[in-house]
């Protein structure tokens, strides 16, 4: 009995914590959301939410963060692998985390100076014959910046569920005959899936709602919800319109959990 | 366990001795005494130098913040969560600010240096008589232009942009009513217009100008003109001063058509403890040298006719950045048009960022 009373003091700050921190928040969010912008309740914004304007920002916000959570998977995965492969990984692994120790905005802001018109990658592309282009305020560099700095995110769990694996699997795969590629698709990728999905939670969320990168790094030629969100809150002063996308982006972002969420299966 | 409670309790410690650290170095700065003065301004906008003089010359220590938008200073005057004793906000604001009882009125007794200022810029619309607010600086909104770049073509109407010519060359200020102001003008439309049908009208405008819209940017414009990463830019005129000096290739315009006036003002906000200090302040400001010096520093225009006399004469004769009144005439003060209006504008400028090419 003393026990249980001192363990559910122990449980006091977390759920003080969520309480105030997590749920009050949220249905806070959800409250504003019905109000339009005289202060009235209404459904307004909710039907603001579905007129073209707003769908097409969802599904550009998702085009997006679908491509950025693509090409980081696609370069973190095989950067996960050889890692564990090398001697130095712990060492390695280090060098990759840094680059995220330094604030985001320092780093949009030294690309506007490495991606500009005279920056050093059309330098290089001068050098190598292809001549100057217009490389800031494109699809492509929104892209690559946002893969840049989700790139670390990716690796880490990815890295940590192939050096989990034993090793004693891929040669018991080796010896019963299977090749190299087999062995990648049957055993390896299935057996660090988990590490995929929450490398993709940990990167496509934050991706949907990427806000300051659209206008250093596309000069707002790409409008995410995060944008927008951050536009009627501090320019429209029109909360409830904002916090009706945030509603839609938590939903979002449970169906997400619910999709990629672990759940255990018998290996 | 034991681990636990030995790593909260060492936590602990360093916490209490940054705190004592932070509130040490406070004391020896002068900041933790009555007498301070909270001010709030837009970046860059100060000669830093002058708060330093303020502080000898008074005894007063400033603390010094920034904003990046009207709306946002609004935001956190309204709040009330710092005590400001000073803000500079724009004409429009002041209306809505004070409409919103968020403005102490300002007792211009304590003011002797008020004389200095322009009549021009005195009992404006927004604030007759000058109950809540002191003129700070003022300028207008035009274009910025690259001569090398462009091959010596010149602009003298905001329709010279949609020039087929110029693909990809412009970069805008990412403002609703600058941008969709400057839709509106090219047309012919105020710039205060609430005409939803002129107004579509304008995003419609400024949807064909897509093709030749490189960036909507912040103030990154500044770096980014200045490094010549495009050749044409909206911009306020006191921008446009700043990196006019930085690059001679550039020059400035406020097309015929016309475009915004704007000013901006010192007001003392509700959220003020120290409306004595609040009142010296501006006094000093105001006063014709430090005004001058403050000029020369943030390169907007001053309103403040006594402080002419000390500025460099081919910087006061400028008429890109001192308009005659008969120029001024042609431009318009930004309306508050209420929230619901403002929404309306903020809906269209995020269509409008949302056009692809």
């Amino acid at each position: 009995m003393n026990s249980r009373l001192t363990r559910s003091w122990f449980m006091l700050p977390y759920t003080l914590w969520m309480v105030f921190f997590v749920i009050a928040p949220i249905l806070l969010v959800i409250y504003y959301s019905f109000l339009d912008i005289n202060g009235q309740f209404s459904l307004a914004n909710y039907q603001k939410f579905f007129t073209p304007v707003y769908l097409k920002m969802t599904f550009s916000s998702f085009w997006y963060a679908f491509l950025i959570t693509f090409f980081s998977l696609l370069v973190a995965y095989p950067t996960a692998y050889l890692l564990t492969k090398t001697k130095h990984s712990q060492l390695w692994l280090l060098l990759i985390i840094v680059p995220s120790w330094i604030n985001l905005l320092l780093k949009a802001y030294a690309f506007l100076g490495i991606l500009g018109t005279y920056g050093v990658s059309n330098q290089l592309l001068e050098a190598i014959g292809i001549g100057r282009q217009q490389v800031l305020f494109t699809d492509f560099s929104f892209i690559f910046v946002s893969v840049y700095i989700f790139i670390p995110f990716m690796i880490l769990p990815i890295f940590n569920s192939l050096n989990e694996l034993n090793p004693t699997l891929i040669d018991a795969a080796n010896d019963l005959g299977a090749s190299k590629w087999t062995t990648f698709t049957r055993v390896i990728f299935p057996l660090t899936i988990e590490g995929v999905k929450s490398g993709i939670q940990i990167v496509f969320i934050p991706a949907l709602s990427l806000f300051m990168l659209t206008r250093l790094i596309a000069g707002n030629r790409v409008i995410t919800l995060g944008t927008a969100i951050e536009q009627h809150f501090l320019v429209t002063q029109d909360w409830g319109m904002g916090a009706t996308i945030a509603v839609f982006l938590i939903l979002i972002m449970f169906a997400i959990m619910a999709i990629t969420g672990n759940r255990k299966r018998g290996v | 366990m034991k681990q636990l409670v030995r790593a909260f309790i060492a936590i602990s410690l360093v916490s209490v001795l940054l705190l004592a650290a932070i509130s040490k170095l406070n004391d020896t700065q002068g900041y933790s005494g009555d007498n301070t003065l909270t001010i709030y301004n837009w970046g860059d906008y100060i000669d830093p130098d002058l708060i330093k003089t303020f502080e000898k010359e008074t005894g007063i220590s400033v603390v010094y913040e920034t904003f990046d938008s009207n709306e946002a200073m609004m935001t956190k005057v309204r709040q009330g969560g710092t005590s400001y004793d000073i803000a500079v906000p724009s004409e429009y604001m002041i209306e809505k600010m004070q409409a919103e009882d968020l403005l102490i009125a300002i007792d211009q007794s304590k003011l002797p240096n008020l004389k200095n200022i322009d009549e021009r810029f005195m009992n404006l619309p927004f604030d007759p008589g000058n109950e809540y607010s002191i003129p700070y600086f003022w300028g207008t909104v035009g274009i910025v232009y690259n001569h090398s770049l462009l091959g010596g073509k010149e602009f003298t109407s905001w329709n010279d942009l949609w020039d087929p010519e110029l693909k990809n060359d412009i970069l805008l200020v990412d403002g609703a009513r600058e941008v969709m102001g400057m839709g509106l003008n090219s047309l012919g439309y105020s710039l205060n217009d609430t005409n939803k049908e002129h107004l579509r009208e304008a995003k419609e405008k400024l949807d064909t100008l897509t093709p030749n819209i490189k960036a909507i940017v912040g103030d990154e414009i500044k770096i980014l003109l200045a490094n010549e990463e495009a050749p044409i830019g909206l911009v306020w005129s006191g921008d446009a001063a700043d990196i006019m000096y930085e690059n001679e290739n550039l020059d400035y315009v406020v097309p015929e058509e016309g475009s915004n006036l704007w000013f901006d003002n010192m007001v003392i906000p509700k959220t003020a403890k120290n409306v004595e200090g609040a009142h010296r302040f501006i006094n000093f400001i105001l006063d014709a040298e430090i005004a001058a010096q403050n000029t020369e520093w943030v390169s907007y225009s001053t309103p403040n006719k006594a402080a002419l006399e000390y500025l460099p004469e081919e910087m006061v004769t400028d008429e890109r950045f001192y308009p005659p009144a008969e120029l001024t005439e042609k431009l318009e003060v930004y309306e508050n048009l209420g929230q619901e209006n403002l929404a309306y504008y903020n809906d269209l400028f995020l269509e409008f960022k949302m056009h692809r090419k």
